[in-house]
């Protein structure tokens, strides 16, 4: 019997992305994705397991070693590693926050990641995103749950030409499709 | 598009905000020793004012929280937000006529 592998959202949508050197679009592979809540107390102490401090002021990113802990709310934040078992993770936050009212929850299979990047990215996002984009009113370190169209995502600004959107997995491909539409202007 | 002040977040448009019906209406502590009146009253009805009105929204596609904004029914302006749990703002004279 064949084996089943398991498969991203994205797997067949993005074998032949258009090649657009100023707005390039990339699939992620898997990641650690755990949503963190908790109250004053116990904040430090994920930070320290987990290796990033947790960021106290409003949409902003804390990142370090190819981990990043983004501010979601003013209690809650998404702790993201590409590319990494979230196993691990999350055991050495539970025992760093035994005792201490929170709320850990894996959620890496939930959704999966977009990279868009190029001089062009902020112009094709724009297309989707009622946010500001420029890189005063949105600028690197900067992350928010915001729109893409009708899909809620996670926008951040990794780079002044690199985004990075993590999208929940069934929006998926109508975010990378409407990404490929903005981007054809400049095919 | 209108952009609405989120107490966490800052300016951000309308799209990502939910209304959430008038603010600062608290649950009666013991709903059983309510009359059927003043229990309809709480439930249903609201002050529905022409003019200044303190409202619940939710910065749904942002950072998901509830927080309170003072908006006027007539012009759809709004004159002030401010997190959930604080008193109302005295927001009678400030920016009415922006
Ligand atoms: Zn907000």
């Amino acid at each position: 019997m064949a084996e089943l592998m398991p498969s991203l959202p994205l797997d067949t949508l993005a074998a032949a992305p258009r090649d657009v050197a100023v707005a390039r679009l990339v699939a992620l592979g898997p990641a650690a994705r755990l949503v963190f809540r908790g109250r004053e107390a116990a904040i430090g102490p994920a930070g320290e397991a987990f290796g990033v401090p947790l960021p106290r002021e409003a949409c902003r990113v804390n990142a370090a070693d190819g981990r990043y802990a983004l501010w979601l709310g003013p209690d809650e934040w998404m702790l993201l590693a590409l590319d990494t078992d979230p196993a691990p993770i999350f055991a050495a936050i539970e025992a760093a926050t035994a005792g201490l009212p929170h709320a850990l929850t894996d959620v890496s299979a939930r959704s999966t990641g977009i990279e868009i990047a190029g001089p062009q990215a902020a112009f094709v996002l724009g297309q989707g995103c009622p946010l500001d984009l420029s890189p005063e009113a949105f600028p690197v370190g900067m992350c928010t749950r915001t729109l893409f169209h009708k899909a809620e995502i996670v926008l951040v600004r990794t780079a002044p030409d690199i985004f990075h959107i993590d999208v929940w997995r069934s929006f998926a491909p109508y975010v990378w499709e409407l990404l490929e539409e903005g981007r054809r202007e400049f095919a | 598009m209108l952009i609405i002040d989120c107490p966490w977040c800052g300016a951000r448009p309308e799209v990502e905000f939910a209304y959430g019906g008038e603010a600062h209406i608290a649950r009666p502590s013991d709903p059983s020793a309510l009359s059927d009146q003043e229990w309809a009253d709480f439930l249903y009805n609201r002050t529905n004012p022409k003019g200044l009105h303190a409202e619940r929204w939710r910065h749904l596609h942002g950072c998901g929280r509830y927080f309170n904004a003072v908006r006027d029914t007539v012009s759809d302006f709004f004159v002030v937000t401010y997190k959930a749990g604080e008193p109302r703002p005295d927001a009678g004279t400030e920016g009415g006529d922006r």
